[in-house]
Formats: structure tokens, sequence, C-alpha cells
């Protein structure tokens, strides 16, 4: 192949045919445009006119361009132009395609897997047996040899997995095959990959394919002095970036969603950027994950376990009766034990119940209202942990002392107890050790924790159940009942250092925390975890997709302890018992580096440059220019004015664009609509009585012509779902009993035709046998009808009414029936006929509807050859009928077109006189 | 539509086009007709006028007894003045007529046509004798010589250009020639100016297409006349339009000055404009001296 520059030619020797473009050029100039033959009576005008001298009649110059433009895009495009030429990779023996296959190349996968296709082709093209193999998913056996065309096939299911390549070298160790490797790289860095390049280098030839990328990966996140840390680690190359983290959750709905976003920004050179997020408990204890938004990869993603949430505790103490010092503060140590670990919550218990904490701690509280009292009970039986403190308030209160009060686990005798004081004898008591039942059973009982004062318990049958901790001498320390879903606690002692000295000890704390008050440490230690199974909740998998984990096996504690995601251990979410530990691609102190090559290895990139044939291209180019050229030689040639030029238009714009039909369909309606009156009825669907309607329309249209100077064209059908109204001032609407209901849509366009001044002639038809407004078929139809219309307060046509002087004066209104049941919209009611006057003064709109059952259509219809359809009524009588009904249509439409026109009392004298009055 | 011819075109569906320029003709003839009739003053005729005191001259047979009776003078009853004048007609059939540069424009003979029989119908109502030029037709009454004028008119000339015949004017008659008047002026003239000396008077209009008026042509143009005998090659239509125009200027100003002199009407009239327009300018032109 020649090329120049990125640009091959398949057949170059074509390109010789420019040479011949100078020699065309002179060829064109020379003929002059072909004249037009035109059909022009005013010759006779033209004989003896000349051209002007100048007049050239040669081809311009820039048309000449155009053409030449167009040759030389056809010469060039047949020539067969190539953009970026490949040629093909050469090589022998066996070839072996590695893909590191980890989470970080999951965002480009598609891209290395097009890589890969394409060496397959190559390899194909030079008949090379080849195995690929993904370094995260080893095959058992040997190298998986086979033709590069099944391998294609197979390309498809390689996917990428959520985890870094363990013992590769080992697996390629005992391989005795020699073979070119083909390495795709993810661009990250991991253990034993230069143990598994000795090995290849040892088999043959490697190649590397990488592209210098950076790899975003996300830390699992932290919790601070009251703030949320994220932080992102990054390859430490590239300049500044920005990237978006997102906090994920649950909403109270249960709809998984967006919480928080936070930018973070890695500085230049920089591998980890930390931002604080700093998120409302509520909302906190929500966050399942975190991801880099925009990023599909394993390691965008983080998830969360216990070790973010942390237990939200109100603290209530009595109400201070004395300028207490800090210190004798009944809350202080309690917040001091447990602000590292929860969230404290405090204010009145009624909006305290209303943020549902885990925990209220009440530190000598006696006095409950009955409401806070209803509310912490309710709250308690839904699940919450009630945390009672003694102290002097309860001691001296009453509670509890002859019945059990719901909110103490025991009954207590009055007054409490104190010893080793200076007015009592005995020495200050010590703990016992913990009972085996006891939720701190294990706990050591340090010797310098002392009681001096508490509260007693009142011997009951159910006391012994309830104690889980008691001093040396067997009274109770700590009791504790269950209530519903929740538990009642209370410390015989205050939460301050009052009463014992338990408070200052470290056993406080842990005592907390065993009472699941205070959230235990994040992670769970090995010692922990051992012995321990734990069962995959959701997993994740390369992309950064959360699956159900349910199906796969379950998890050995130590193995979660070392918390490194491989094979056995797919990153996730994994419960045990009442907890749960998060598995992420990424550890709180894992670094990206880039992987580094030794300076024998050929490093190539992914970047497939396409080859782009032009061919296409530069013809449709040369089409175009050509296309542009039959235009421009039409314009000067003068076809684009003159007769016949919207032909030549038309043409022309159809070489390059195909119109739409439809719309000229539409205009035609439009036009046939529109320029001359027209009458028109809607089609009911039954071919007879639409076939009537416009028979009758052209009957009454033909008398119009006839007899006034309305001049209607030919009627037309209207189709109510699909037509336009709004072109007819009058439409003939028979009823059929089995005409279907119009749409919404027809309802809203028939509505509209109304209130803008239409006029519909609704024609029952059925006057012959029924009433206005008895139920005939028709007649329930047209209600059914009418009912979405917006027709005003009707009535009988009065004989005053302007109908009956538009044109011709009536007083009936007959059809082919001829009842007097013609309704039309009602007079106001403060028309009043003034006196002399044969009629009132009824200056207002046209009436929007006229309703009757006559059939007028019959009696109007006309045939084609010009006589009537259907008789009227017998004889001369018949034709008198007829002869009314013709004029009630003359008036109709009269009145339709001039309005109440005739209602104005400038005609009264005129008409006072042909009324013979 | 008058009734009879009406049906007859829906109903017989002829390829001919005398029927239907018939109707077209009676269509826009009905829109001058109401507008104006009779001749408005006394003279002989059927339809009464007027009683007036009799006169001296008044013979005794034509005093109206039954007026006279109511009063002591002698009454006459007047009739209103109907006479007969005689309108002949030339409407050009030549080949040049047959031009339109539209398909929703009419050609400038069906124009011609229309105008000229829409025009004899109408004289022929107002009680006048009608008839075309050059023996043809003489002027006669009555609908049946609307058929029969219809029927020549509907047939074609294959000249380029039609030239007026002067021959078969009645003295004092009337004419009226409608033509688009692009051929040789000469036999124009020479009839005008025979009829002139006939004392012939009437109105000249000419039909032109708006392509005519406007020469909207340019580029490399070979130019025919109609039938083809005539033709004339430009390289560039364009420059020629004003040339072209003001020569066609002149001729309407000959036109007009030889209308002037011989005491006839000339207008002109553009296919793309209405009819009625041109009805009503012949009837007016017509009924100006009659």
């Amino acid at each position: 192949m020649w090329s120049i520059g990125p640009i091959g030619f398949a057949a170059p020797w074509l390109l010789l045919g420019l040479i011949a473009l100078p020699i065309l050029w002179i060829l064109l100039r020379a003929v002059p445009p072909a004249p037009i033959r035109r059909r022009f009576p005013g010759v006779a005008l033209l004989l003896g006119l000349t051209d002007d001298e100048n007049q050239t009649d040669k081809t311009p110059w820039w048309l000449l361009l155009l053409r030449m433009l167009a040759v030389a895009a056809v010469i060039l495009g047949f020539a067969g132009p190539i953009l970026n030429p490949q040629n093909a990779r050469d090589g022998t023996g066996n070839l072996v395609i590695i893909l590191d296959g980890t989470w970080a190349g999951a965002a480009t996968w598609q891209a290395k897997i097009d890589r890969v296709d394409t060496l397959l082709s190559e390899a194909a093209l030079a008949d090379r047996r080849t195995a690929i193999i993904s370094l995260t998913d080893l095959p058992i056996g040997d190298l998986p040899f086979a033709a590069p065309t099944e391998w294609q096939n197979r390309l498809p299911n390689i996917a990428p997995k959520p985890w870094q390549p363990t013992d590769a070298a080992a697996w390629f160790a005992d391989k005795t095959d020699s073979f070119e490797t083909l390495w795709i790289s993810d661009g990250i860095d991991y253990a034993g990959r230069d143990d598994l390049l000795a090995a290849l280098e040892s088999q043959g030839t490697v190649t590397v394919f990488q592209t210098p990328r950076q790899t975003i990966g996300l830390r699992p996140a932290r919790f601070e002095d009251g703030q949320t840390l994220v932080s992102a680690t990054r390859t430490p190359i590239g300049n500044a970036t920005e990237t978006t983290i997102t906090a994920i959750g649950l909403d109270p709905a249960g709809v998984e969603r967006q919480l928080a976003t936070v930018p973070t920004t890695f500085e230049a050179g920089e591998a980890v950027a930390e931002t604080a997020m700093i998120l409302p408990p509520e909302l906190r204890n929500r966050i399942t994950r975190f991801e880099i938004t925009g990023t599909r990869s394993a390691g965008a993603v983080s998830l969360t376990d216990d070790a973010l949430k942390r237990r939200e505790v109100a603290l209530i103490a009595g109400r201070d009766e004395r300028e207490a010092l800090e210190l004798l503060s009944p809350l202080y140590y309690l917040r001091e034990a447990l602000e590292p670990t929860a969230d404290l919550i405090d204010g009145a218990m009624e909006d305290i119940l209303l943020a549902n904490p885990d925990v209220i701690i009440l530190a000598d509280v006696a006095i409950l209202t009955d409401i806070e009292q209803d509310g912490l009970r309710d709250w308690v039986e839904d699940g919450g942990m009630l945390l009672r403190f003694a102290g002097p308030r309860l001691a001296a209160s009453d509670l509890g002392r002859n019945n059990e009060d719901p909110l103490l686990p025991v009954r207590l005798r009055s007054g409490g107890r104190s010893v080793g004081g200076a007015m009592s004898w005995g020495e200050p008591k010590t703990l016992a050790a913990f009972a085996e039942d006891s939720p701190f059973f294990g706990l050591p009982v340090p010797d310098d924790v002392t009681v001096t004062s508490q509260v007693m318990a009142q011997p009951d049958p159910t006391l012994a159940d309830r104690v889980i901790a008691q001093l040396a001498d067997g009274t109770p320390l700590v009791t504790r009942k269950t209530m519903g879903d929740g538990q009642v606690v209370l410390v015989h002692v205050t939460a301050n250092a009052e009463w014992s000295t338990l408070p200052l000890s470290g056993l406080f704390v842990q005592m907390l925390e065993r009472l699941a008050v205070s959230t235990r440490s994040a992670t769970p230690d090995a010692a922990e975890l051992a012995g321990t199974t734990w069962l995959p909740n959701r997993v994740l998998d390369a992309y950064g997709r959360l699956g159900d984990g349910s199906a796969l096996p379950g998890v050995a504690g130590e193995l979660l302890g070392a918390g490194t995601p491989g094979p056995d251990l797919p990153p996730g979410l994994y419960a045990g018992g009442d907890r749960q530990l998060a598995i992420n691609v990424i550890g709180k102190d894992t670094m990206l580096n880039v992987a580094q090559w030794p300076a024998r290895i050929a490093v190539e990139g992914m970047a497939v440059t396409r080859e782009t044939a032009l061919k296409g291209w530069l013809l449709a180019a040369a089409i175009s220019l050509l296309l542009i050229d039959v235009i421009a030689s039409l314009a000067i040639g003068g076809r684009l004015r003159g007769p016949r030029a919207d032909v030549a238009a038309a043409l022309a714009l159809l070489m390059l664009w195909a119109p739409e039909a439809q719309a000229q369909e539409l205009d035609d309606f439009a036009v046939r609509a529109t320029s001359n009156v027209v009458l028109a009825h809607v089609l009911t669907g039954d071919a007879e009585t639409d076939e009537v309607a416009e028979a009758g329309l052209l009957g009454i249209s033909q008398t119009l012509f006839r007899r006034t100077s309305i001049e209607p064209a030919a009627p037309l059908g209207v189709d109510l779902e699909t037509d336009e109204l709004a072109f007819f001032p009058f439409l003939y609407w028979p009823i059929t009993a089995d005409q279907p209901l119009p749409s919404r849509e027809a309802y809203g366009k028939l509505n509209r035709y109304l209130r803008s001044g239409g006029m519909i002639l609704f024609d029952t038809r059925d006057a012959d046998t029924a009433r206005f407004g008895s139920g005939s078929p028709e007649g329930r139809k047209l209600q059914a009808i009418a009912r979405s219309l917006d027709i005003p307060a009707l009535e009988p046509i009065p004989s005053d009414h302007v109908l009956t002087r538009t044109f011709y004066l009536l007083q009936d209104f007959p059809g082919r029936y001829a009842s007097r049941d013609v309704w039309v919209e009602a007079a106001p009611p403060d028309a009043e006929q003034v006196e002399g006057m044969p009629f009132r003064n009824l200056n207002d709109g046209v009436t929007p509807v006229i309703i009757g059952g006559n059939d007028w259509a019959r009696a109007w219809a006309v045939n084609d050859m010009g006589g009537r359809m259907f008789p009227v009524g017998r004889g001369m009588a018949g034709e008198r009928q007829r002869e009314i009904a013709l004029r009630f249509g003359v008036n109709v439409i009269m009145h339709v077109l001039t309005g109440n026109y005739k209602s104005d009392q400038v005609h009264v004298p005129d008409l006072l006189d042909r009324l013979g009055q | 539509m008058t009734e009879p011819l009406a049906l007859r075109s829906q109903a017989e569906t002829l390829a001919a086009p005398l029927p239907a320029l018939l109707a077209e003709a009676e269509h826009l003839a009905t829109t001058v007709l109401l507008g104006d009739h009779g001749r408005r003053r006394a003279g002989v005729g059927d339809t009464f006028w007027q009683y007036r005191p009799a006169q001296p001259y008044d013979e005794a047979r034509s005093i109206d007894w039954r007026r006279s009776a109511r009063s002591d003078a002698n009454f006459v009853q007047d009739k209103e003045w109907q006479i007969a004048q005689s309108i002949i007609l030339w409407i050009d059939q030549a080949a040049s007529m047959s031009f339109t540069s539209d398909d929703n424009l009419p050609s400038k003979a069906t124009r011609a046509r229309t105008l000229g029989l829409a025009t004899a119908i109408l004289l022929i109502r107002g009680g006048e004798r009608v008839g075309l030029t050059g023996l043809r037709l003489p002027p006669r009454r009555g609908e049946a010589q609307l058929m029969q004028m219809a029927q020549l008119l509907s047939l074609e000339d294959d000249t380029d250009y039609g030239a007026p015949e002067a021959q078969g004017m009645l003295p004092h008659s009337r004419a009226l020639f409608i033509s688009d008047f692009m051929g040789d002026m000469a036999p124009v003239e020479a009839a005008l100016l025979r009829a002139a000396d006939r004392g012939v008077r009437g109105a000249l209009l000419q039909v032109l297409d708006p392509q005519e008026e406007a020469f909207p042509f340019d580029g490399r143009t070979i130019f025919e006349s109609m039938s083809g005998t005539l033709r004339h090659e430009t390289l560039k239509a364009g420059d020629l339009k004003q040339r072209y125009l003001n020569r066609l200027a002149e001729r309407k100003d000959r036109l007009q000055h030889l209308a002037r002199t011989t005491g006839w009407q000339f207008s002109t009239h553009h296919t793309g404009e209405s009819a009625a327009n041109a009805l009503l300018w012949l009837y007016g032109a017509l009924e100006r001296h009659a």
C-alpha cells in the first residue's frame, strides 16, 4: 500500500487521473450551457433585439471549479484512500494472551476485549494457536490452546473479577510449552507480578499492552470527631483532579437513593484525598455504601458495616435544683463514657421520643407525666432500651413502692440504704463476680469499685431472674426486665460518683458497651472471629454492582479477618449473628501503584487506530458537489426562474431531501374548506346517513347559490376526530342511534368550535314518531352526545327569533317532517318587548345550536340529476312544505353568516311594512 | 345559473368546451345583470315606462283611457325605450392566444372567449343583436344565437397572430375586439380605421398573460412563438427584459392612441385578474354609447 502521511491508497495508480483535470477544464470551459426553449407569444416584440457584446457564452470559473472538485473527489475516492492503514502483527508459534482481569480494568473492559479481538484476528491470519488467560480466574489444568476464531466466540464470557491475581506465577511454573506472551495489563501493580513476568519470560517473549491511565479507588469511610471521613486513593500520577463521592442508602420509604455527595480534590501528584462528610446521625446510619461518581469499578465502591453506625443515646437527668458543679452532674460520667462511641441527644422527653433513639438514659428521674410514661412504654415495647440510674430523688419518691412500675424492673423499698459512710456501720460494698447468664459475664471486676449507697429491691419471686449484677453481699446492683421488644434496666446507684465509684472505673464503660448502649469497636479482632462462620449477604462484582450473595457458601471468620478479597472471599457484606462486616476491595491502607515494567519489555498502548476507509466520504462529497452543480447550472441557465421553475426547483430540492406528503393532504383539506363558504356535515359512520346529509347540504347550497348572494362550494363531510372544525361556519349533525361518542379531544374541539361562534344543527330525524325530549333512541343518543358539550339553556324558537326573518319571513321550520319542536339558545331573561315593536331587542350572539328532529337533510337533498331524492308530504302541499324547508335552510345559513343583523332595529320599518302592519 | 344549460352541462359529460364555456359565461354575466337593467327612458318598447299628459300630436288611439278617466286631462302611456343595437364581436382565436404560463391560470383564449360570450349574453338579454365579424355570424337576437356563437368561438386558428376583419360591420353599430394584439399592428389599424369610417365604435380589450407583462426569464433561451414559426435566441434573457417591456408599453400606447383617434375604448386585462372586472369594463364601454 502506497501512503501519504496517515493516508494510504489501495489503488494509487488511479491518482494519475488527476493529471487529466486541466484538460477537462479546457474542454468544459469551451462548452456553454444548453439553451432553454420556451414558447412565448411575446417573441414578436423581441425580434431584432440583440445581446450585449460582452455577454460571455462560457461556463463561469466557479462552476468549473466545482465540477473539477467533484471529478477530483471521484478520482481520489476510487483510488481507495484509507486513514491509518494497519500493518498486521507478524509472528509464529503459540500465542498466550494474558489479561489482568482485575477490578481496575473493569471501567475499560470493553476496550481491552476489543484489543484482544484485534490481536486474535491477527493471530488467525498468522494461523497461531492461542490461549487466553485471565489472571484472576485461572483455568484448571493445562494452557487452553485453541484456534483464535474459537476464542473470539468465547471472548464475551471473559469478565473481570473484583480482586487481584494471587498465585499466577505458581500456576505458570509447571507449564512446559514455549509461547509468546501478550499481556493486557490493567495498569496497577500487585504482589507477585514480577515473579509472573519472570515465569513468562522463561517461555518466550513478552509484550505488554498498557495505557497510562489513572485508577481511582475508595477507601472505607471512618467516623472521627463527629464527622464521617471519606478518602479516595489513586495511582499517584497526573495533575490535580476532582472527583465526587456519593453516599448511597435507603430513604425512609425503603428506596435506594443518593443521600449526600461531596467533591474531593486530589492535589497534583498526591495519592490520597480525604474529605469530611458532615451528616446528621439519622442520615449517616442509613448509608449502605459510598461510591465515586462516574467510575465503574469495584474499587470505586466502599460498603459500610456496623463500624459506621452509631447508636443514638438520649440523656435525661432529673431537674437540677441547685447550682451543681459539673463533676456532680448526674450525666457527666455518662457523657464522658458515651461520647466517643455514640451520638448523644439532649432535649425534652417529647422531642426525644420523636427522634426515636436507640437508648434513653434517665439519671435519677422519678416523676414522669402520664404522656411521657405512655410514650416511653410504647417506645420500649417497640424495641427501645430504657436505662435508669437511681439517685436521691428516686429513693425519696414512692415510685414502684407497692406495685411494680412498668418502667422499673423491680419494686423498690423506700429509702434505700447507706453503708460504710460516716453515719453507718460496715465497709463500703464491693461487686460480686458476674454470673454466667449475665450480659456482663467475663468482665473482670476491679477491687476498687465500691458502693456506699443504693436503692434496694423488694424481694419478689421474679427478682432473682432480673438481677444481672449484684454486690458482694447479694443485693442487686443492676436489674433488668424485658418489655415487648425492648428492655428496662435499672442501675441501683447514681450515675455520678456520689453513691459509688463505679462511674469512675473502666468497668462502667465496658458495662455500657455490653448493654449495647455504646457502640462496639469497629472491627472484630482475630480472636473474636476465630471459629465463626459468616454468610455473604451482598457481593460486589468487578464493575461495582451489588448482587445477591445468598447463594454463595459461608466464609470462615479467620479468612474474613485477613480482609483480602480473593476467589474464596468476594468483596461484599457478610453477616454473622447480629453483626455485619464489609469486605472492600480497597482497605484503609491500600495504595495504588502504577505497574512498572523493565526496559526489556515492549509496552504498547491500548489504542487501536482504526482503519477508516475514506472512499465513501469522498464519493459522497463528489455527489453533493454534483448536486450543487445541478442547482447552480439551473440557476445560470435561467431554469430556476420563469415558467415551470417551481418544477425545476422542486426537483432540485427533491434531490437533496424528500418532501413530506402528509402535510400536503391536510393543506388540501384546509384549502378546500376555506377557499369558499363550505357547509359541512358530521360523519356519523353510517354510510346512508352521511350520503343523505351530503346530498341535503348540496341541495341547500344550490338553493343558496340561486337565491342569495351566498355561493357555497360543494359540501364536505367532517370527521370530528381528525379534521379541523374551525374552517366551517355551520355543521349539520344527523343523529343516528348507533354512532360512537366523540373522543375527549373531539369534545375539546367541538366546545372550542361552539364558543368561537360556530353553529351545529342537530337533527334527530325522528319528528314523525317522537316528540322533543321523548325517549327515542336518537333522542337518547343526542342527550349522551350533548352531555359533554358546552350548550347554553334552550327554548323553542320564539316567534320573534331572528331566525324567523334573516332572509325569508318564516314561522314554521319543517323539514321532511313538520314538527314545531325546534329549539335554540334561550333569550336572555331581561329581554322585553318594547311597545309598538314586532320583536324583542335580542342583540346577542348567534345561537350555537339548533336542535330538532325534522330531518331537514332529506327535504333538501338532491341527487346527481338535480332532482329531489325524497318525497315530502303529498302533492302541492308537500312541495310547499319542501319550499318552506328550503327557506328555513336559507334562513339558518343567513343567520350563521350574518348573525343578528336582521335583529337590528334599523330594519324595523321594512319588516313592519312586509309584515303588513 | 340558468337551469336548462346548467342541467345540460351537468348531465352531458361532453368533452367539448362549448356548454362549459357557456355556463361559465352565464355565471359571469349574472354578476353584472343584478345591477343594471333597461334603458331608462321612454321610447318604443313593450314594458310600461310612465304616464304623461297627452300632447296634440298624440294619436287618439294612443290615449290610455283607464288612466285618463281618473282625472280631467288625457294621459298617454309611454313604453320604455327598447332599441336594438347591433354589436359585432371579434375574438382572437389565433395560436398565440392559447398561451398560459401556469396550469392554474386560464389561457388567454379561454379568458377572451368567456369575456366575449358573457358580453354577448348580457347584450342579448338587454335585447341587442350580437354577431361575429367577417360574415361568419350576422348579428341576430335570441338565445339560439349564443349557441352558434359559442360553437364558432370554440374553433381554433392555426396562424400565429390573429388579425381582425372589418367586413360585415353595419354602419353605426358597435364592435368589440378582444385579442392580445401581439402580432402585426397594420391589420388592426386598418380594421379600426375602416370601422371608424363607417361610424362604428366600440372597445378594444387586450388580454395578456401575467408572464407577458413580467418577462421573468433569464439565461440562454430560445423563444418560440406558439406555432413555432417565429424564434429568437438570446444568451442572457434577463438583459432583454427592460427592452421588451419598453416595446410592450409602446404597443399599448399605440393602441391607446389608435382608440382615442377612432373614438374607441381601450383597456388591458390580465388572465391573473378577475374576469368580472373586465366584464364590467366591457359592459360600461359598450353601454356608454348605446
